[in-house]
């Protein structure tokens, strides 16, 4: 029996690749095994090879997997493609319909069955997704009663009819590999172990982002379409409206953070999502927010730059935009989840310190942890605060002849004034992008000018979250392992494969506070490893370089980067990581 | 009640003497007091320019943003809390060069709030270069040959773009200007009002004397239909947009938000933040 598989789906876009990997893995999330799937997907709609890739475990897995167990191929191109990354005795299962070859130098095993036959014979060619579940359920060996309750939630809508066929289907596949094992060499073994069958949440990070935006008191959502981020606008269209609140989809991305802007402005909390160009459009208005103290969230679900770039791929090369972007100087938050589950928990704080700090946040994802489903334990609504700071939600009491502006701009000790939304007695100020005085009158005085610069860069100054970033292991270490995002799964699962007997501690930090940077919490973990590694998804290693103008000993800093807009693969670190240990033994 | 002494400030302009800009800040004061408005219901959203600096020069809530913004930050202001009055306003640059795209998709769109234009067909702040609704020949430091451009005629494309609500008049009018304001804050949805207001620094052609000779008062057209888009729009075709009044009304077609059904019931910021359990529950249950 196996501990974890990695099952791969195939074929052309448009013909239920996503569907099929959906109903997979969501009965198996539902069995109570711990997933994570990676999407591979082009800027078309129809046509063009896609694969979705699940990795299936009775344990905590937040990587895909260096290989692959079980690949289901719709078409030839599929095999072509992928049928190298299959482990020595890997299976391939291949609709009979397009006579499947695979290259015989690989080890791995072509079992073909009728997928499109089955299905026609059940109704409806649609059905050949059913089919290929059949047989993979079989080869797992796995109890087909979940897959049918599945198939009947997803399909009593359409009828008892519809529901039948497609159970017919699932069980004519599974019977169709049942058959084959009769007669076929089949020697690796695909017997999923049991699962824990506890239950937990299986879900794409956009979701959790949208989800945290809600509990966060998220009721106007201004948004403008882009991979990968649309998914978060999709999630308020289907949530706000029940509510209360709605979603604008404005004309641009401009138009999308200045309406949030205004929303904040006015008291409702308001976001917007958008991934590279998006935020390049956004860059003057974050500087308005940051000039006119007005909380504002933005959410960058990073894809691969630059300009369009590659648009459904992976990388993370929009972090030195995302500190350095605007002109002049602002305090700015950026913030990066260090997994889904932690996109929730990111999504309300970053509302939480928008408001209290009356700064621009930026919530950094990436294409991986937006669009990549994987399992979560289930989210705590206990954990869920609201923090409105200084805001004034209720009339401001005042003598009748004092008719003077409130001082929405006063100087404090932290910086940070008293904010009373419009519409209240009492509170009438002005806000400008202009500098200004502590009533918002514009003023460019020197005196004034030095006055405000102080006072609102003196809101970050010491700025630290309470987790700014995860910590696995010790102070003391022969190699820190410095991550962000979604590579902080894989690079952990890397680190997991050294025996610290042998090699030493390997500690990994994931980072959740990238501006400003937290580098007094990080400097025992600097000070105290022997090596220290950046691994990031950029070309110019952008957060190692970050960490160097943070810390004085470059000499023990390695970067390890990869920007072909793949994610990393375990092993892969685990090479990297190995050549630095073994550099040393030389030494 | 307030008056409209209530929504001054002490704060002196820094537009030039004899500038267009005063009147039209007057008018909005007076059409605010004459609507019944208190100074903290309403607030003004400007972008930039000379015109922009108006929010600072009305006593009421202002939002002074960037060039071309003035809109969608009205827009978001508006849809937070839907009891404020909002009116955003700007120059001919800020509306109709740069936040033009925000400008036909405001029309379109439909939200409740009013937009002034302060259109002086000039660049002032920026020391006199043109703008889109310069006329063609114009000379200006930008183009010392003359404007090659056809200029936009501001109500033509608001007609087009869908409005519900569209006016135009001019500074020295303040009466016809007051009323027209008055109007536009009552409707419900979106109305536009291109005011011209001329840069006497800077625009030596589209003079106070040019529009008392060359604007026809809409009243003129005997039997014209305020609520008949076409003959509007004819009427602004035959007159290269040179016209004063209410040029188009539709009171009947429902504001954005007004489509909306449950956001109606409440203001966003009068609403619970905190999700129910059984809410919460219920959407995380999609996750499993």
């Amino acid at each position: 029996m196996k501990e974890q598989l990695s099952w791969k789906v195939g074929g052309q876009q448009g013909e239920g690749i996503e569907s099929t990997g959906e109903i997979f893995s969501t009965t198996l999330n539902r069995l109570g095994y711990h997933l994570y799937s990676y999407r591979h997907f082009s800027s078309r709609i129809k046509g063009g090879h896609t694969n979705n890739n699940v990795r299936i475990s009775v344990d905590e897995v937040r990587s895909v997997d260096d290989n692959i167990d079980i690949l289901v191929a719709f078409d030839q191109q599929t095999i072509d493609v992928n049928s190298h990354e299959l482990y020595a005795g890997g299976i391939i299962l291949a609709d009979s319909k397009f006579n499947p070859t695979v290259d015989e130098s690989l080890d791995v095993v072509l079992v073909d069955i009728p997928f499109t036959e089955i299905a026609k014979e059940q109704g409806s060619q649609l059905m050949k997704n059913m089919v290929a579940i059949g047989a993979s359920a079989r080869l797992m060996k796995l109890p087909m009663e979940p897959f049918k309750d599945m198939i009947h939630t997803m399909f009593i809508r359409k009828g008892e009819e519809i529901v039948e066929s497609n159970h017919n289907a699932l069980r004519l596949g599974y019977e169709a590999m049942d058959e084959k094992f009769s007669y076929m060499n089949i020697t690796n073994d695909f017997e999923l172990a049991p699962s824990d069958g506890k239950e937990r949440l299986y879900l794409i990070g956009n979701d959790a982002i949208g989800f945290g935006a809600v509990n966060a008191g998220v009721r106007f959502m201004p948004a403008y379409p882009i991979t990968p981020a649309s998914e978060i606008m999709e999630y308020m269209i289907k949530h706000l409206p029940k509510l209360g609140g709605t979603v604008i989809q404005t004309e641009d991305e401009i138009a999308a953070v200045t309406m949030a802007i205004g929303s904040n402005y006015a008291g409702a909390r308001s976001f917007t999502a958008s991934a590279g160009p998006g935020l390049s459009l956004m860059m003057e208005s974050i500087g308005l927010s940051g000039m006119t103290e007005t909380p504002l969230v933005i959410v960058n679900t990073m894809r691969g730059g630059p300009s369009t770039g590659l648009p459904t791929k992976q990388e993370q090369a929009d972090l030195n935009q995302m500190i350095y972007g605007t002109h002049g100087d602002i305090p700015k938050i950026v913030l990066a989840p260090s997994d889904v589950e932690d996109a929730f928990y990111s999504t309300i704080d970053a509302f939480n310190l928008a408001e209290y700090y009356q700064v621009p946040v930026i919530l950094l994802s990436d294409l991986q942890m937006s669009l990549g489903k994987q399992t979560s334990d289930p989210f705590d609504l206990s954990r869920v605060e609201i923090n409105r700071g200084k805001t004034i939600l209720e009339d401001i009491e005042r003598d009748e002849d004092d008719q003077d502006y409130f001082e929405r701009y006063g100087d404090s000790d932290d910086g940070i004034s008293a904010r009373p939304i419009p519409g209240l007695k009492g509170g009438i100020h002005h806000v400008t992008g202009v500098e200004h005085s502590p009533t918002g009158t514009p003023s460019e005085t020197a005196e004034n000018r030095q006055v405000m610069m102080e006072k609102r860069m003196r809101k970050l100054e010491n700025f630290v979250m309470k987790e700014p970033f995860k910590v696995t292991g010790e102070k003391e270490s022969e190699l820190l392992v410095i991550s962000f995002l979604s590579v902080n799964g894989v690079a952990g699962e890397a680190i997991r494969r050294f025996d610290p007997d042998i090699v030493g501690n390997i500690t990994h930090v994931q980072l959740k506070q990238l501006h400003p940077f937290p580098a007094e919490a990080l400097y025992p973990y600097l000070d105290g490893a022997k090596e220290v590694l950046v691994i990031e998804q950029n070309y110019s290693a952008q957060l190692f370089n970050i960490v160097k103008m943070n810390y004085h000993m470059h000499s023990k800093m390695k970067s390890f980067t990869k920007y072909n807009g793949t994610p990393f693969k375990p092993n892969e670190i685990e090479k990297y990581i190995q050549s630095i240990l073994k550099i040393k033994e030389v030494l | 009640m307030a008056t409209f002494k209530d929504f001054r400030n002490n704060i002196k302009p820094n537009w030039c003497p004899g500038c267009g800009d005063f009147s039209v800040q007057a008018a909005i004061q007076k059409a605010c007091a004459g609507n019944g408005l208190e100074p903290d219901e309403l607030a003004v959203i400007t972008g930039i320019g000379c015109s922009g600096r108006l929010s600072g020069y009305i006593k009421s809530y202002g939002f002074h943003a960037t060039h071309g913004r003035s809109l969608p930050v009205a827009q978001g202001v508006k849809m937070a809390n839907k009891d404020l009055t909002v009116i955003a306003s700007g120059g001919d640059g800020d509306g109709f060069a740069i936040g033009m795209g925000h400008t036909v998709h405001a029309l379109k769109r439909n939200i409740d709030i009013t937009y002034i234009v302060m259109d002086n067909q000039i660049y002032g702040l920026t020391k006199g270069q043109t703008s889109p609704s310069s006329s063609k020949g114009f000379v200006t430091k930008s183009t010392p040959k003359g404007s090659l451009e056809q200029p936009i005629q501001p109500i033509k494309t608001a007609l087009a773009s869908g409005a519900t609500f569209v006016a135009q008049s001019v500074s020295s009018d303040i009466k016809e200007l007051t009323s027209i304001i008055q109007q536009a804050i009552s409707h419900k949805g979106f109305s536009f009002v291109n005011v011209f207001s001329p840069c006497v620094t800077y625009n030596k052609v589209n003079t106070y004397d040019w529009f008392k000779e060359n604007l026809i008062p809409i009243a003129d057209f005997e039997g014209y239909d305020v609520h008949d888009a076409n003959s509007a729009m004819n009427t602004i075709m035959e007159n290269d947009g040179l016209l004063k009044g209410i040029i188009y009304h539709n009171p009947d077609a429902p504001s954005y938000e007004e489509q909306l059904g449950e956001y109606n019931d409440e203001p966003l910021i009068s609403r619970e933040m905190r999700l129910e359990r059984s809410t919460f529950d219920d959407m995380m249950a999609e996750f499993k």
